[in-house]
């Protein structure tokens, strides 16, 4: 466990050295051109407009860095060969895989830090002051971060098994379908057969399920999330990441390095 | 060998309880959610202009989406019997603005929103707006003068208006024969049978979309029953003007000779004769759910 | 007796390739081998023969088709057994973020030593490398030789009983050669087990107590350098200058580098030849034996493996 805390600050060592977190810059320039056009065009919904804006946009820069950068994790660390040097250490496989995430994790926790702190700076900027219903854009944040986790956790296995591309292509096509599992419960029955029915139920339980994380409509208004939902969400990322990550420690433990 | 069999060994553990664990979860999660937000189709995006600024050189790919997702929307509703439909009109608004040219999106659309419910979202004002905008955008597709028209007659009861739909859509050079015979029937008459009659059957028969097509059949079929118990009740007046009573069973006129057998509606079950002394379906009709649902709405609604 | 440093059994790999990987392609074939502790063991081969291939096979970077190998006395699935053993790869890469400081604390934190312990280590290892005066630069700025010097610091940077190198001269500049020539005498010194791969033969004949030699995946030869070759003379050279122009027979027959000339003789036709040439107006520099080599040798071997490819392949056909 310590050589994987070992492998994460490298880890996170290597995002800060490459500029990962210059992102934070482009996030800034957004935000602050969101706050000042947003008092010109939207009069009574700014802050539903900021609030989406902003997680919309710590969604959509965590999930490119998630991406990414989950797939490169392994797949740069075979192919520039810098893994041999290090798996010849007494070092387990599965601990350096699980530094790898950890160490990913943990940028994606003070990147998106960061920007959550961007977001109240210009929320407070836009209401002249933050109130206790503010505190769902944090728990919005916080599901994001979770989301993230379970993303890069996906990448990390499609990455142990096949080239760079095809995983980010896995990960993406899964991330989407994650988004729209609940569509597939929803869907009319009648027009299936019942044997199709089942399976499509079953498989929306069991396919990662990114809508749990979603809470963005709720964050723009105000409206509070209860507890027992960040616990559960909580739980199913950890459940989820416990699963994917040992699948993913199976792979990688009996691959071949070229 | 070793540590790579034990997290086999591990993941035949693992992956079984886990996803036991996120089958759990899921149904909570779930619960949860639906908990805190009953109605949760939310547009996140209400404003088309909006929308088809974001949607760049893709905005009718994404219209195409968000007609796809006004016809779940409808269907949706419409399975569980629901009259809620307030999310249909910001639905179609952002459709039509992302791609002027969708047709069938003002079209349906209008099919959608004008009826009374169960079957639309009784906003017939709207589906006016969407259709004078689908005319503005395609002034070449008589189709939608003819349902305007449709809206007018139907929904509105506004007979000169839907008279003038129908004869403005008639100046097309490619439109129908019929809709100048329609334009001067519906100023000279208003409703009549054989007018709504026609319109439903045109409806049913241009369309390709099963579930108008049914809605189309249904209607038609009630408007036979009515016509049907129409005449029949006619005839009881007959009856009554002879026997000075009251037929007590739709058999009696077939007795009296007024009728040639005993009548039946389009689903096969025979009329009878109610309490009140008039002709209506059989209890056994699966007609009659339709017809006591419409008339209920159109009883609620003012 | 002792346990082997490093021993194999029956280790092979098989690469599948082709349609549906249907087809194998044998990498290593069979290697039964022992390293014996405190000496150097050189594994020669050509490109291609199957020497990465074993060593990476020892670290578990890849996983054999058949076979075992101990290091230390345990298998070497054992991960705690890799404290007392330091590995360098062929053409070393490593995060070319970090600096030759830092990628050595790095591999250091693995070791579980004390902060004062690895600061102390680096310091001595880049020294003993000759990087002390690159120490702060990032590693994407080294060059080959730079890289493969680094490679070599964090083999040894934890004080292994056994170190293994997979070509560990190639890339580097002749005084680095000399450089990595010392260290393995040192280690040897220090009673540490070295194997290391070459395709260098003059570098394994000067260093190791044994060698192995591999040609084609298979292991076709182990023993003292001098030993696995008939060492009898081939004959004598003879090295000399002219202070004039001359046309004796024996002067054609010579090759010139230079001012010099060198001719190769049969040892019993030596003084004449001397006589002849002193009576051409030659100086005779001097006389040497000439040996069969490790490199004729290995040669014969290379040869006589590809005179077997081809007949394969041609009755394949």
């Amino acid at each position: 466990m310590r050589r994987a805390g070992v492998v994460a600050l490298n880890t996170f060592r290597e995002a800060v050295r490459d500029r990962v977190l210059y992102n934070l810059v482009f996030f800034a320039l957004l935000m602050i051109a969101a706050s000042v056009a947003v008092g010109q065009i939207s009069i009574g919904i700014e802050q539903t407009v900021i609030v989406s804006l902003g997680l919309s946009a710590i969604s959509v820069i965590g999930l490119l860095i998630s991406v990414f950068l989950g797939v490169a994790l392994v797949s740069k660390e075979m192919d520039k060969r810098t893994l041999y040097a290090l798996l010849a250490k007494p070092v387990r496989r599965w601990e350096f895989l699980l530094g790898k995430f950890g160490g990913l994790v943990l940028t994606l926790t003070v990147n998106t830090a960061a920007m959550a702190l961007g977001l109240l700076l210009v929320m407070l900027y836009v209401k002249h002051g933050l109130g206790g219903s503010d505190t769902v854009v944090l728990v919005g944040v916080y599901f994001i971060l979770l989301k993230l986790a379970l993303v890069v956790a996906l990448a990390l296995l499609f990455s142990c098994f096949t080239t760079p591309l095809l995983a980010i292509l896995f990960t993406v096509g899964l991330y989407i379908v994650g988004l729209y599992v609940q569509e597939l419960r929803n869907l009319p029955v009648q027009v299936m057969s019942p044997a199709m029915s089942a399976f499509t139920k079953w498989l929306s339980y069991l396919l990662p399920n990114f809508e749990n994380f979603n809470v963005m409509a709720m964050a723009a208004h105000g409206r509070a999330v209860p507890g027992a939902l960040v616990l559960q969400n909580t739980l199913y990322t950890l459940v989820y990441c416990t699963i994917v990550l040992t699948a993913a420690a199976a792979v990688f433990s009996r691959r071949n390095l070229k | 060998m070793k540590s790579e069999k034990t997290i086999a060994w591990l993941l035949l553990l693992v992956v079984p309880l886990g996803f036991e664990g996120i089958w759990l979860l899921q149904h909570r999660i779930d619960t949860q959610r639906a908990s805190i937000s009953e109605e949760r189709d939310e547009v996140l995006l209400r404003s088309p202009r909006l929308v088809k600024a974001m949607g760049l050189e893709y905005a009718p790919l994404l219209a195409d989406i968000y007609w796809t997702r006004v016809v779940q929307y409808y269907g949706n509703k419409h399975l569980r019997g629901q009259a809620n439909l307030e999310l249909l009109w910001p639905l179609l608004d952002i459709t039509t603005t992302l791609d002027p040219n969708l047709v069938i999106a003002y079209r349906f659309g209008a099919m959608f929103l004008s009826p009374p419910a169960p079957g639309g979202a009784g906003r017939p004002d709207l589906a006016v707006q969407l259709i004078q905008r689908g005319i503005q955008a395609n002034p070449d597709y008589w189709r939608l003068y003819e349902d305007l028209g449709f809206v007018y007659y139907f929904d509105l009861k506004d007979y000169q208006k839907a008279s003038a739909a129908f004869l403005e859509g008639s100046k097309n050079p490619k439109a129908l024969v019929w809709m100048k015979i329609m334009a001067a029937k519906v100023a000279a008459e208003g409703e009549s049978f054989e007018t709504s009659m026609f319109l439903w059957k045109d409806i049913y028969d241009s369309t390709a979309d099963p579930m108008v097509k049914k809605n189309a059949l249904t209607h038609m079929q009630l408007l036979k029953v009515k016509e049907d118990c129409k005449r029949l009740d006619a005839l009881a007046d007959e009856f009554e003007k002879r026997f000075g009573r009251r037929p007590a069973r739709i058999s009696d006129l077939a007795q009296a000779g007024l009728i040639r057998g005993i009548p039946r509606d389009p689903s096969g079950y025979a009329y009878v004769v109610g309490k009140d002394g008039k002709a209506e379906l059989n209890l056994d009709s699966p007609l009659l759910e339709q017809q006591l649902m419409q008339e209920r709405f159109r009883k609620a609604m003012p | 007796m002792p346990a082997p440093a490093i021993e194999t059994e029956n280790l092979t790999k098989e690469y599948p390739f082709g349609f549906l990987h249907l087809m194998k392609r044998t990498s290593l074939e069979g290697l039964n081998m022992q390293v014996e502790t405190g000496e150097v063991f050189g594994f020669i081969g050509p490109n291609g023969a199957g020497k990465s291939t074993a060593i990476k096979l020892l670290m578990r970077l890849i996983f054999p088709t058949a076979g075992s190998a101990r290091i230390l006395g345990k298998p070497i699935s054992d991960v705690e057994m890799h404290r007392d053993i330091g590995y360098l790869p062929e053409q070393p890469y490593f995060y070319d973020y970090l600096t030759a400081t830092e990628v050595l604390d790095y591999f250091a934190r693995f070791h579980d030593l004390a902060a004062a312990d690895r600061k102390d280590r680096i310091e001595r290892m880049l020294k003993k490398v000759g990087l002390e005066t690159a120490r702060k630069i990032q590693l994407r700025k080294y060059s080959k030789g730079m890289l493969q010097r680094v490679g070599l610091a964090q083999a040894i940077l934890h004080d292994p009983k056994v170190v293994i190198l997979d070509e560990p001269m190639s890339g580097l500049d002749p005084v680095g050669r000399r450089e990595v020539r010392d260290i393995i005498l040192q280690l040897k010194k220090d009673g540490k087990t070295v194997m290391f791969s070459t395709h260098i033969l003059s570098d394994a004949e000067m260093l190791c107590d044994r060698v192995g030699v591999i040609v084609g995946g298979k292991l076709r030869g182990v023993g003292a350098p001098g030993t696995l070759v008939d060492m009898k003379t081939l004959g004598m050279e003879i090295l000399f200058e002219l202070t004039g122009a001359s046309n004796a027979p024996l002067v054609a027959k010579a090759t010139r580098t230079g001012d010099r000339y060198r001719l190769q003789v049969a040892e019993e036709e030596l003084y004449a030849a001397i006589e002849q040439l002193r009576g051409a107006g030659a100086r005779i520099l001097s006389v040497s034996q000439v040996k069969a080599t490790l490199e004729e040798f290995f040669m014969n071997l290379v040869e006589a493996d590809r005179a077997q490819g081809a007949a394969v392949e041609v009755s394949e056909q």
